[in-house]
């Protein structure tokens, strides 16, 4: 009889501390973003009503910003030390992980199902329409060449990064003048699209046939006798090609650098065996190099088509959208912060997201295979 | 021995080629360079090449119009002969020179051109000047009083960048640095289910978040602060982060850690005093990556800040002066290049490890 009473006794206790740790694991998680945010915003309505230099402020606030989030992990860990072992070293994993999930849920995970949800209502939100919206999206016409020329972002400019990219590398490798070339290709990579766009007036700008040209194309065309044009504006639909210049520019580096570091892991074995069979140079660029970085190739391709599928500020500031050059990511603008259409604009957001779902499942897959998640 | 020219020629053609796509890759910034230090006229009137010696018209001397010229008919002028289109354009003299009317029929003038050797070397730095503290506007107030007021600068929207910047690179590090400890080094229920999130999250457009987001932001009062685009910059760069910092930390020796625990460490011990430290190659990679992409976001700040000129980020004023151009090319020059210099000095400075970065699979959604 005693024997059982102590394992009741046992059982409640066990019970209470697993209820306990469930709870404290749930509350260090919010918790902790939760106090953190507290605190930042404590601290702004205080800069607020301070009429402090910017610079000062500026100061205090990321000192305050920064320290903040520190300071409520110290004390978190601090409270968890004062626990009972048992439950402080089950709740301690949630204090590490937690805040970042949380954070992680509110921003990304729980957005894309309130996107979806949006999209179910009309321009205001205030009536159901089901699928409306996503069927108006696809019997736009105006949409549909926002459609046709995300794909001409996609297939062009993805093909011009890799081929490019993989050209250089390739160049670069051979050449005494490669970290110097690979630097000069790379910097771009440091300016904003906005910058980029300025940058890249100056060389589409279009003045009056007969008038001095300022834009550097412009000029070329003119001095072999041709006509100036609006190339970013009236060349359609050539001047999303353009733009993707532009991008071009701004990306291949990064492409450039992957492969350079792929080619470099190659065993110069391969490819000497390879020439000593009597591969000419073509053969065993197609069949020696290309099949060894084709894992490289992937990635730099996927993050070139997730980055085209989202493109919005070279288009936002070289043409606003105009003249044919939508985007999903500028149209997704126009509808939301200019239309004040919300339920078109989270549906386009939805059509985004579901583009990118195969990358996502392609991640996931090859994170699975991997051995080291152990 | 065949074999040493055709290799020779190689190399050569590689290296021509490589200077020419090097070439085609700097001109556009050299282009930007170049008009930033030109008089606001000049970028208007004549392509930032023209600084360069270049043979062009020059203009000699100047006679104002004759009088009693029948302007639409054929006209003769210090021994050129023709209409006012062609005289508009430039008519070649016997003796070389060349006799072109500036400006319109009735109050133009005549210049005697020569061609020469020339280069448009009127440089300045006015621009970065007026960029940096801002132009004055003149205004006259109903009762004919003028009163000159100060324009917005770019050295504000520069500190604020800073501003939004710095928090948005750190508190991402610190809230995910903590996460890839606990999930390299510490076993609890859900832990494999909330990897799978975080690597499921890595490529989600941030486009999705935007409008839920806002909402939260409005209902919390946060829009426009500092505080919502820090908070909305660490949850977009987040997976990443994560990702980033967890293959590195549980990459690091075991043995380290067991002998920390065995001497009496706790885990917040070991992670501030032992792995912080040994992850700074990965730290940095990842601050790079995120401070270049927070400095040069657009889309983000344009939501999240909004069109309040006394919090702009430099990527916004610069877009509204896009917006605004017309005779403001002069502005935008330098305020491009200004909003260069610091990410480009990063980024030079912390190649390195940006390099690192991307190679550890920096793909961001």
């Amino acid at each position: 009889m005693t024997v059982e009473f102590a394992g009741d006794a046992d059982r409640r206790v066990r019970g209470a501390l697993w209820a306990l740790t469930i709870v404290g694991r749930v509350l260090i998680s919010i918790l902790v973003p939760l106090l953190a945010f507290a605190i930042l915003w404590q601290g702004f309505l205080f800069l607020r009503q301070n009429d402090a230099p910017k610079v000062v402020t500026g100061v205090i606030a990321v000192v305050w910003g920064v320290g903040g989030v520190a300071a409520i992990y110290w004390v978190m860990n601090w409270f968890l030390a004062r626990l009972p072992e048992r439950v402080g070293s089950r709740i301690l994993p949630y204090l590490f992980v937690g805040p970042a999930m949380a954070i992680l849920i509110w921003f990304l995970a729980l957005p894309t199902l309130r996107t979806f949800w949006i999209s179910l209502f009309n321009a205001d939100s205030s009536t159901f329409v089901g699928l409306d919206n996503y069927v108006s999206i696809f019997t736009n016409p105006a949409m549909l060449e926002v459609f046709r020329n995300n794909f001409l972002w996609l297939v062009i400019g993805t093909t011009l990064v890799v081929g490019l990219g993989l050209m250089i590398a390739v160049l670069a490798d051979q050449s005494r003048f490669e970290s110097l070339a690979k630097a000069i290709i790379f910097m771009p990579m440091a300016i904003s699209f906005v910058g980029a766009g300025i940058i890249w007036n100056f060389v589409y700008e279009v003045r009056q046939p007969g008038d001095p040209q300022i834009g550097l194309l412009n000029t070329i065309v003119t001095s072999l006798g041709g006509q100036p044009q609006a190339w970013t504006a009236l060349l359609q639909p050539w001047n999303n090609l353009f733009l993707i210049v532009i991008m071009v520019w701004l990306q291949v580096g990064f492409a450039m650098v992957l492969f350079s570091a792929a080619i470099k892991g190659i065993p110069a074995e391969l490819t000497e065996a390879a020439r000593v069979d009597g591969a000419t140079e073509r053969q065993v660029f197609a069949r020696v190099t290309v099949p060894m970085i084709r894992g490289t190739l992937i990635t730099v391709a996927t993050t070139t088509i997730i980055l085209t599928l989202k493109i919005f500020d070279v288009v936002i500031v070289m043409t606003g959208g105009q003249f044919g050059t939508g985007v999903i990511g500028t149209e997704f603008y126009r509808q939301y912060f200019v239309n004040r259409n919300f339920g078109v604009g989270s549906g386009l957001a939805i059509l985004l997201l579901i583009a990118v779902i195969p990358v996502m499942i392609y991640n996931l897959r090859r994170f699975r295979g991997q051995a080291g998640f152990r | 021995m065949r074999r040493v020219p055709s290799i020779k020629r190689g190399a050569v053609f590689v290296n021509v080629a490589l200077i020419f796509i090097c070439l085609i890759w700097l001109i556009p910034t050299v282009g930007l360079l170049v008009s930033s230090v030109r008089a606001p006229d000049d970028i208007q009137d004549s392509g930032w090449w023209t600084v360069l010696p270049h043979p062009d018209q020059v203009k000699v001397s100047e006679i104002p119009i004759p009088e009693g010229l029948d302007t639409n008919g054929v006209m003769t002028i210090l021994g050129a002969t023709g209409t006012f289109e062609e005289f508009r354009a430039g008519i070649k003299t016997a003796d070389g020179r060349q006799v072109t009317w500036v400006g319109n029929k009735r109050a133009g003038r005549i210049e005697i051109q020569e061609s020469r050797l020339t280069a448009n070397t009127n440089l300045t730095l006015d621009n970065y000047a007026k960029v940096l503290t801002g132009k004055d506007y003149e205004l006259t107030s109903p009762d004919g009083s003028i009163q000159v007021v100060h324009g917005d600068d770019m050295s504000g929207a520069f500190v604020n960048s800073l501003i939004v910047a710095i928090p948005s690179t750190l508190i991402p590090i610190l809230v995910a640095a903590f996460a890839a400890y606990g999930f390299a080094w510490m076993r609890f229920p859900l832990r494999g289910v909330m990897f799978i999130l975080v690597v499921a999250m890595l490529v989600v457009p941030l486009q999705i978040a935007l409008v839920p987001i806002l909402r939260d932001y409005v209902t919390l009062g946060l829009n426009g602060t500092y505080l919502a685009v820090w908070l909305a910059h660490t949850g977009f760069g987040l997976a990443l982060a994560i990702f980033l910092l967890y293959n590195y930390i549980s990459e690091l020796p075991r043995d380290l850690m067991e002998s920390a625990f065995i001497d009496g460490a706790s885990h917040f011990q070991v992670f501030w005093r032992l792995i912080m430290p040994l992850s700074v190659p990965a730290l940095a990679a990842f601050a790079i990556f995120q401070f270049l992409w927070v400095w040069n976001d657009y889309l983000v700040a344009l939501i999240f800040i909004g069109a309040k000129s006394d919090t702009m980020v430099v990527t916004q004023r610069l877009a509204e002066i896009v917006g605004s151009r017309g005779d403001d090319w002069h502005l935008l020059t330098a305020g491009a290049f200004i909003s260069m210099l610091l990410p480009l000095f990063v980024f030079f400075a912390l190649q390195r490890y940006f390099v690192r970065g991307l190679l550890s699979g920096s793909v961001k959604g």
